[in-house]
């Protein structure tokens, strides 16, 4: 049960993440495609997991084999923290990823450092740790696929996957 | 499983120490300096009786492939042959195949078996010196394991002339890759060494990564994401059954590998931020935590006696490579050169390390000493990484992923005296072999 569970949240996960993809590139499709994100719900809902991915903002970045949060980050998951205290139904599943220079088990380690990152601070940041799950998928899922810093920067992330609360 | 009946076995043994002692000219001495293939004539093996007729020219065939794919042996071209053998027993023309320049002659038998098993037979020639090397040798299997009789008839070859332990009798584990690199399936697979009778043992649907053999060769390790998480599998390789190894919840397992025991994996688990490297008896489920830092400890691989395990660690600030003892102790830091190291993996033999190396923004396959010394780097590209020995410790595995957005996976092999470099035909993109221990 609690596998299949799992499942489902993870293709609502890959959905998402398909979506944001799209944004990056065009933000006139964004619109489209967002509004065709199943559950995602309408953006301009505050309380809607779309809101907390293109509103409140989904990810942070990192530099080079760091995990360290930047001022910018925090600022970041300030705000996830804020919404996810206002929207108690929902949990979280944190991905953390690694680009491409790096070897597959390392990169493994580094997404789960950057993943725990982003965890430890939403939980100082008074998120409950019970709400929050956090797997890395290392250099597996990147969503930019150029082999150059401008693709790599934006592969070297932590995502906040919103999801219907696990206990629920 | 197939069972194959190997005659006069012993006389390899037997016969690796004259071979090597020899100062003929049937010799191949693997050195780091340029090697002039041996020429080698592999006729159309013989046939005894016409129902065994399809598989003479397909069995030479793959004789001379495995071969001349190591580059020691350059196959002579049929069309330059002067007289065919028709007998496996007549006496050998010599001067026939020394006129083409033949210094190694292999002629072959085969035939089926009155219990309709394929049989073959082979005698391996020193043409210059007009005598046969060694004694001929007898395979006999189910017809389907024809190109195993095949690689075994190389095998006894490879190993006469040069002294080496076989190899061609060997599988690979690895993951078929397909799709984008954005939305990549990954799926669990198997083939021959040479490529031949891939198999999938998955479907798709879910991450894989990393398989590796047991030591007899008939169940691999695995991390999935079946569960949403990476966590490490067991599967049996004829049946396909899986057993979940490592389910804590709240970690993330992955970088799983036999000890030679075959009942010990050793493997990587992350909590919270660190990840540390455990061993677990796959027989009691009993784990053991064998490192204690907030590094990244991973990609562990465990000496062929089974005393030590050497392993990835950033401790000092970077990825390097250290061995430990099982017994406990204080890990040893072996490599001290510039750039990180990595997915260390123990040699068959037991004297050396094979890593991935990243110098410059360039990736490396590189072999060392276990104290990190004659540190040898066998290839340089975007992006090498994931070493796999071959049984004999002659030959390494490793995944490449060429540049940019349409980058693919795919497997090379690489001779240790960094010669020979190879891409492995695979029918969709491929990554982290695991080369199987020899069959049985």
């Amino acid at each position: 049960m609690r596998y299949t569970s799992r499942a489902i949240l993870l293709v609502a996960a890959v959905a998402l993440g398909a979506c944001t993809n799209a944004n990056r590139f065009d933000d006139k499709d964004a619109v489209v495609l967002g509004g065709a994100g199943a559950g995602a719900g309408d953006a301009s809902n505050p309380a809607s997991p779309a809101y907390f991915q293109q509103a409140v903002g989904d990810r942070v970045l990192f530099t080079v084999d760091q995990s360290r949060l930047s001022e910018e980050a925090k600022a970041v998951l300030d705000g996830q923290a804020r919404w996810l205290q206002d929207n108690p139904e929902y949990a979280a599943i944190i991905e953390g990823h690694a680009d491409e220079q790096g070897t597959r088990e390392y990169n493994l380690a580094l997404g789960a450092r950057r993943a725990n990152a982003v965890h430890e601070y939403l939980v100082s940041r008074g998120v409950a740790g019970s709400r929050l799950e956090v797997v890395s998928y290392g250099k597996e899922r990147p969503i930019e696929i150029c082999s150059d810093e401008s693709c790599y920067a934006k592969n070297r992330r932590a995502v906040t996957v919103i999801s219907a609360g696990l206990s629920g | 499983m197939m069972r194959m009946i190997l005659t006069l076995l012993a006389v390899l043994g037997l016969l690796a120490a004259p071979v090597a002692a020899q100062d003929g000219p049937l010799r191949i001495e693997i050195t780091e300096g340029v090697i002039e293939p041996m020429p080698v004539a592999v006729p159309d093996f013989v046939v005894g009786d016409g129902a065994a007729r399809e598989y003479a020219s397909r069995i030479a065939r793959v004789v001379a492939d495995d071969l001349s794919g190591t580059g020691l042996f350059r196959e002579i071209p049929r069309e330059a042959f002067i007289s065919p053998i028709t007998s496996f027993s007549s006496p050998v023309q010599f001067a026939d195949w020394k006129a083409i320049n033949a210094q190694a002659l292999v002629s072959g038998a085969v035939e089926i078996g009155q219990d309709g098993r394929l049989v073959v037979k082979f005698r391996l020639y020193d043409v210059f010196a007009g005598q046969e090397l060694g004694e001929g040798l007898r395979f006999a299997s189910a017809p389907e394991g024809w190109r195993r009789m095949a690689h075994k008839v190389a095998d006894a070859v490879y190993t006469r002339i040069t002294g080496e332990g076989p190899y061609f009798d060997s599988r690979v584990a690895f993951v078929a890759e397909t799709g984008p690199k954005n939305a990549r399936r990954k799926r669990l697979a198997v083939m021959d060494y040479d490529g031949a009778n891939v198999r999938y043992l998955t479907g798709g649907d879910d991450i894989v990564l990393a398989p590796r053999f047991s030591p007899d060769g008939e169940k691999i390790l695995f991390t999935s994401y079946s569960s949403g998480f990476p966590r490490i599998y067991l599967m049996d390789v004829a049946s396909l059954d899986l057993r979940a190894l490592e389910e804590q919840p709240g970690s993330m397992s992955f970088a799983p590998r036999f000890g030679p025991d075959g009942r010990t994996v050793v493997y990587s688990m992350t909590r919270g931020g660190t990840t540390d490297i455990y061993t677990l008896d796959i027989d009691s489920g009993t784990t053991r935590r064998l490192t204690r830092s907030p590094s990244i400890d991973t990609a562990p691989s465990f000496s062929p006696d089974g005393t030590r395990i050497v392993f990835e660690s950033d401790r000092s600030g970077s990825q390097q490579l250290y061995i430990m003892s099982l017994d406990g102790g204080s890990p040893e830091r072996i490599s001290f050169g510039q750039g990180r190291y990595g997915t260390p993996v123990w040699s068959p033999r037991g004297d050396l390390i094979a890593f991935t190396k990243q110098s410059k923004g360039r990736f490396h396959i590189g072999v060392m000493r276990l104290d990190g010394s004659e540190e040898r780097l066998l290839t340089a590209s975007f992006l090498d990484e994931g070493p796999t020995w071959s049984p004999n410790g002659r030959v390494i595995m490793f995944t490449r992923e060429s540049q940019g957005a349409d980058g693919q996976a795919s497997l090379y092999s690489v001779d240790i005296t960094g010669r020979n470099l190879k891409r492995m035909r695979t029918e969709t993109g491929a990554s982290d072999p695991s080369w199987s221990p020899l069959l049985r």
